[in-house]
């Protein structure tokens, strides 16, 4: 069955492979009408969630700084 | 050579031991002050100093070599035991010890199959350390946030990665600047392994979830750095999943047998890092549409089936449609059937009152009678019938004497017949044989007539003769003058004519010779 794992904690593959599950689930009509509501909202949440994950898809490079063979800090890079 | 008394002075000066090491020391930098000289590593030593000490040899030879600190590190190779090489410096001497010595500035492989050879052989010394072991390979992440990136900040494969990163998913990406060859390369490259690795989650610097160890193309001298042991533990030893994409697809170095994934080429390893955000996209809104019409569907199917139900639920006017009909027909028969049962019994309850004692004894008297009437008329005929049957067996009776009678006389003169044909087929029987002799005699007397009738003899005595000329009848003229001797017989006996008598024959002769003669 489903990860009790909440949906805010889950990483993009986590969500998306609930998320199958739910639609399969439903697809395949063999729940109960309340729980068939549950698994909908829930569906709906990690939807968002992972379209949240997918909308943060943002650029940023940056150019590390080290000394002593450990990260100090970064440099952004722009131009690359 | 040094006995008690000083040896002669001659012409040769006379040099201190330092000053003729000095002088050698002189000739062998001045004629070797560069030379190129080729051999095995012998055995090699690195104290803390930071210095190497090795050997070079042949298969006769022994030179002791050299490289300060800051010549090792410069070198692209290092010299290791066994290792066929060309090394490059001078010819010095170390007075201290009458020693000479080559201080090597550069060491190279002789020729790429010596290079080869060890590389093989490392690789397999790291193998057999489980290194490489499938088992320790962590699966890379579907969707990293941070990647971290090892190579050179300039330069077209820091590029390459970057472009497709922004094609696929634009990814946070940090850059750990390092040589990507030269003698730094491989502690350059092992250091910002570590380094990653050694970022705390959730500090300042994000820590990746994912490391690129990357570089373009070169030769295997180029490459060289990562196939060093120490790039090679790095990675292996690296806690966040590793792509290696070092040179070029046919490049292989033992940092790719250590790292969790290899890619052929840095553009191949932002295409293993990360998915295609639009078709993530494309998923999540084929899923979201599924999800929709899933819960449309189930509610859709759940309304239908109701009303479905519902239909098959029959309407309460359809139930009691029928039962009231025959209802209503039974009860409207009911009154009539009331009124024509009570009438039945009524005229039955009135038959039962008329049943009064004087009925009764009426009835019985009439019955009475009535069987003794019948009693009567069933004794007079059975006497009727029994006085028949008395004259009908008197009237048998009478008949069956004179049968018998008659039956007696026939019997004995049927017996008196028989007698009789037995008595006279008995005497027929005595008679027979005696008859059927006389038969016999009388026909055998006819049939010897007969057959004297037809003889020749008989026909002797009519007057007829027999001639034989020779013994044997004669029947023509010619057969006659043939015979020497003719006889005639005739019935009373035979005659010889001419020669002897004939013999003794019967008194019998043809008419028909006798005429003859």
């Amino acid at each position: 069955m489903m990860t009790d794992k909440a949906v805010s904690e889950m990483s993009f593959e986590e969500a998306m492979a609930a998320l199958e599950q739910v639609v399969t689930q439903l697809e395949r009509g063999e729940v109960a009408l309340e729980q068939s509501i549950a698994l909908y909202e829930k569906g709906a949440a990690l939807k968002a969630h992972c379209a949240a994950k997918l909308k943060a898809a943002e650029e940023k490079v940056e150019l590390i700084r080290a000394a002593e063979g450990r990260a100090v800090g970064t440099t952004p890079v722009e131009g690359l | 050579m040094f006995e008690d008394s000083p040896a002669p002075p001659g012409n040769q000066p006379e040099y201190t031991v330092s000053e003729l090491s000095g002088a050698v020391k002189r000739v062998i930098e001045g004629e070797f002050g560069l030379v190129r000289v080729r051999g095995e590593v012998g055995r090699v030593s690195r104290p803390a100093s930071g210095h190497l000490y090795f050997d070079l040899k042949d298969d006769r030879s022994v030179i002791a070599a050299i490289s300060w600190k800051g010549q090792a590190a410069k070198m692209q190779v290092r010299p290791e035991e066994g290792m066929e090489v060309v090394a490059t410096g001078r010819m010095t001497t170390f007075p201290g010890q009458s020693k000479y010595q080559l201080i090597v500035d550069d060491v190279a492989p002789a020729g790429a199959g010596a290079l080869m050879a060890m590389l093989e052989k490392r690789r397999a010394a790291l193998q057999a350390e489980g290194l490489f072991d499938p088992a320790r390979k962590q699966p890379i992440p579907y969707l990293p946030q941070v990647i971290g990136v090892i190579t050179s900040p300039s330069g077209a494969v820091i590029r390459d990665i970057l472009h497709r990163l922004r094609d696929r998913f634009p990814r946070h990406v940090l850059i750990w600047p390092v040589a990507v060859q030269g003698q730094s390369c491989a502690a350059e490259v092992a250091a910002a392994i570590r380094g990653f690795n050694a970022l705390a989650p959730g500090g300042p610097i994000p820590r990746p979830d994912l490391l690129i160890v990357a570089r373009g193309g070169g030769s295997l001298e180029d490459l060289w750095g990562f196939n060093e042991e120490i790039v090679v533990r790095a990675a292996a030893a690296s806690r966040i999943p590793l792509i290696s994409a070092v040179g070029h697809e046919t490049d292989t170095t033992l940092i790719d047998h250590a790292a969790d994934l290899r890619a052929p080429t840095p553009t191949a390893a932002a295409e293993l890092a990360v998915p295609v955000r639009m078709e993530l996209l494309a998923t999540l809104d084929a899923l979201s549409a599924r999800l929709s019409r899933a819960i449309a569907q189930g509610a859709a199917n759940r309304g239908q089936r109701l009303r479905d139900l519902g239909r098959a639920l029959p309407r309460l006017d359809s139930l009691l449609a029928q039962p009231s009909q025959r209802l209503d027909l039974w009860s409207g028969r009911l009154g009539g059937a009331l009124g024509m049962a009570a009438a039945r019994k009524r005229a039955a309850f009135e038959r039962a009152a008329r049943l009064r004692p004087e009925t009764l004894l009426a009835l019985i008297a009439g019955k009475r009678g009535e069987l003794q009437a019948r009693a009567q008329r069933l004794s007079d005929r059975a006497a009727v019938a029994l006085e028949r049957k008395h004259s009908q067996m008197d009237k048998w009776a009478s008949r069956l004497d004179p049968a018998l009678t008659r039956l007696l006389t026939t019997a004995a003169r049927d017996i008196a017949r028989d007698r009789d044909r037995l008595t006279a087929l008995d005497s027929r029987l005595q008679a027979a044989p005696a008859r059927r002799l006389a038969d016999l005699a009388a026909r055998l007397e006819q049939i010897d007539r007969t057959r004297q009738t037809l003889g020749y003899r008989e026909t002797l005595k009519r007057g007829f003769a027999v001639m034989r000329g020779d013994g044997h009848v004669v029947t023509s003229k010619a057969a006659a003058e043939r015979s020497a001797t003719l006889e005639v017989e005739f019935a009373d006996g035979r005659l010889a004519l001419g020669g002897r008598p004939a013999k003794k024959g019967r008194s019998e002769g043809g008419r028909d010779q006798g005429s003859l003669f």
